[in-house]
């Protein structure tokens, strides 16, 4: 773990990998909310897990040394069991524009990318991009593909997606680099529900093949 | 009823308080005045709590009427204020009549101007603020001519002071300060952001302003994870053109971050033209 300067109101704080970020960013949370952090989480404006680092940043007229104070006291908690809890389920077209792409980049047939992509519990790492887009992190590795070299200028509301280690969801039309697998209907973003967002960070997903004939066939 | 009704709106015209705490977790960002240091000041010269929802007016061109005797305030960009066509000036307490209108012309310094009222702007929320974000598109949309602005019971009595001098920018050249960011090893050399000047592009709003100059040259073309971004963050995306991150900046974001400008600082950022020249000065943090 590395903590550096980010202007004078943030620190950063760098971790190895997306599972110790999680953990990290638990860790923070478990401080401020017992009585060793008492006081800490009227310092904090924001805190954002990421990929690999978890921004924490100073409420106003907090300096931010006593923020570092306070990160030094945190222990990471390791997430809990895959196996606790209701698990989401996202019901999914796959007749993904990528779909084939993602074949050839991972060495699986198309039947296989879905089988994995269906076969794996994931979780919902960290959110930003836009309200409501969850980054996933699936058990495996065989559907690590990258980005699309060219992003596309709009892809549709409930697109589900791949990239690097994360799978995704697009909760509104936008434009996005990600590598498109299929489709769902299920609405992850509306602000007049309480939580707006389906995808919350520690939110475990499934995917389920509801079938391709919907969208008029596959790849 | 209390309220006011948009006559004319000039190029952008949002409804802003301090924004959104605590929704990163769901990629939602903070949003807000842009100058939050113009928001507060209107809204403590009229005795509301200092984040209570204004007008915040790009460039001039806002015309509203009162529905009702009201008190008003203009801060941030120093804008000429009509009040039926007579000039009252900007930051200071202006009393308004029931039926009167009041006009903000283009300011002659900085970009945006805060039409604030007493009582503040009754906007329902939108997860916890009246915030327009450009960026996740949550918040009142846009105003437009014939909206109905309604206005809260005042939360106070009226400060004693009912006004105070404007910024002192002058237009000219600026220089903030910043911090050296985390990734200011991504670029061949990050000295160009304090040492040369630096153009205010066209391309500016309320997510970041983009700086024109000699450019910075990325180290190598590794993409970054994404990381947690905060106002006042330099990004160098792939073409070299640096963004200073404003009030509606992503959430997360996977360009080098080379420079911080300090949170002091960045109220003057958001009022820097198109055009006008800027450049960093180093500070620790």
């Amino acid at each position: 773990m590395r903590v550096r300067a980010y202007g004078d109101r943030a620190v950063l704080v760098e971790l190895a990998t997306t599972q110790e970020a999680v953990d990290w960013a638990a860790g923070l949370e478990t401080l401020l909310g017992s009585a060793a952090g008492a006081g800490g989480a009227e310092q904090l404006e924001q805190v954002v897990p990421a990929a690999r680092s978890v921004l924490v940043v100073a409420r106003d007229g907090v300096p931010v040394v006593e923020v570092r104070r306070l990160l030094d006291r945190v222990e990471p908690r390791p997430a809990a069991a895959s196996d606790e809890g209701d698990v989401l389920e996202v019901p999914t077209v796959y007749d993904g524009e990528d779909l084939a792409d993602v074949a050839s980049l991972t060495g699986l047939t198309e039947e296989q990318v879905v089988a994995a992509h269906t076969g794996q519990t994931w979780r919902v790492a960290f959110a930003g991009f836009a309200p409501g887009f969850g980054y996933l992190l699936g058990e495996d590795d065989r559907l690590h593909v990258p980005r699309r070299d060219e992003p596309r200028t709009r892809v549709p509301e409930g697109s589900v997606g791949l990239a690097g280690a994360y799978s995704g969801v697009y909760p509104t039309a936008s434009p996005g680099g990600w590598q498109l697998l299929g489709r769902t209907d299920l609405v992850l973003w509306d602000v007049d529900r309480d939580p707006p967002a389906l995808l919350r960070p520690g939110v475990r997903v499934r995917f389920v093949d509801v079938g391709g004939a919907a969208g008029g066939g596959g790849a | 009823m209390s309220g006011l009704r948009v006559r004319a709106t000039g190029p952008l015209a949002l409804v802003e308080d301090l924004g959104r705490r605590g929704l990163a977790g769901v990629g939602v960002g903070r949003s807000g005045a842009a100058d939050r240091g113009a928001l507060r000041l209107a809204n403590r010269l009229l005795g509301n709590p200092e984040g209570a929802a204004a007008v915040e007016v790009l460039l001039g061109g806002l015309e509203v009427e009162a529905l009702a005797d009201l008190d008003v305030v203009v801060t941030g960009a120093p804008a000429p204020v009509l009040l039926d066509g007579r000039p009252v000036g900007s930051h200071a307490r202006t009393r308004v009549a029931a039926g009167s209108r009041l006009t903000l012309g283009v300011p002659g310094t900085g970009l945006r101007s805060y039409l604030a009222v007493r009582g503040g702007l009754d906007v329902p929320p939108v997860l916890g603020s009246a915030s327009h974000d450009v960026l996740a598109g949550l918040g009142r949309a846009p105003l437009a001519a014939g909206d109905l602005l309604e206005v809260g019971e005042p939360a106070g009595p009226l400060p004693a002071t009912h006004a105070a001098p404007p910024p002192g920018d002058d237009g000219r050249d600026v220089v903030l300060r910043a911090v050296l960011g985390p990734h200011e090893d991504r670029v061949v050399d990050v000295a160009p952001l304090a040492t040369g000047w630096w153009e205010v592009s066209e391309r500016s709003n309320r997510v970041g302003a983009r700086l024109q100059g000699e450019g910075l040259v990325a180290t190598d073309d590794e993409q970054l994870p994404s990381e947690g971004t905060w106002r006042g963050a330099v990004q160098v995306p792939p073409g070299g053109e640096p963004v200073l991150f404003l009030a509606d900046h992503p959430v997360t974001g996977g360009y080098p971050v080379v420079a911080v400008v300090v949170d002091a600082d960045v109220d003057r950022a958001a009022q820097l033209r198109p055009g006008q020249r800027v450049r960093l000065r180093w500070v620790t943090a």
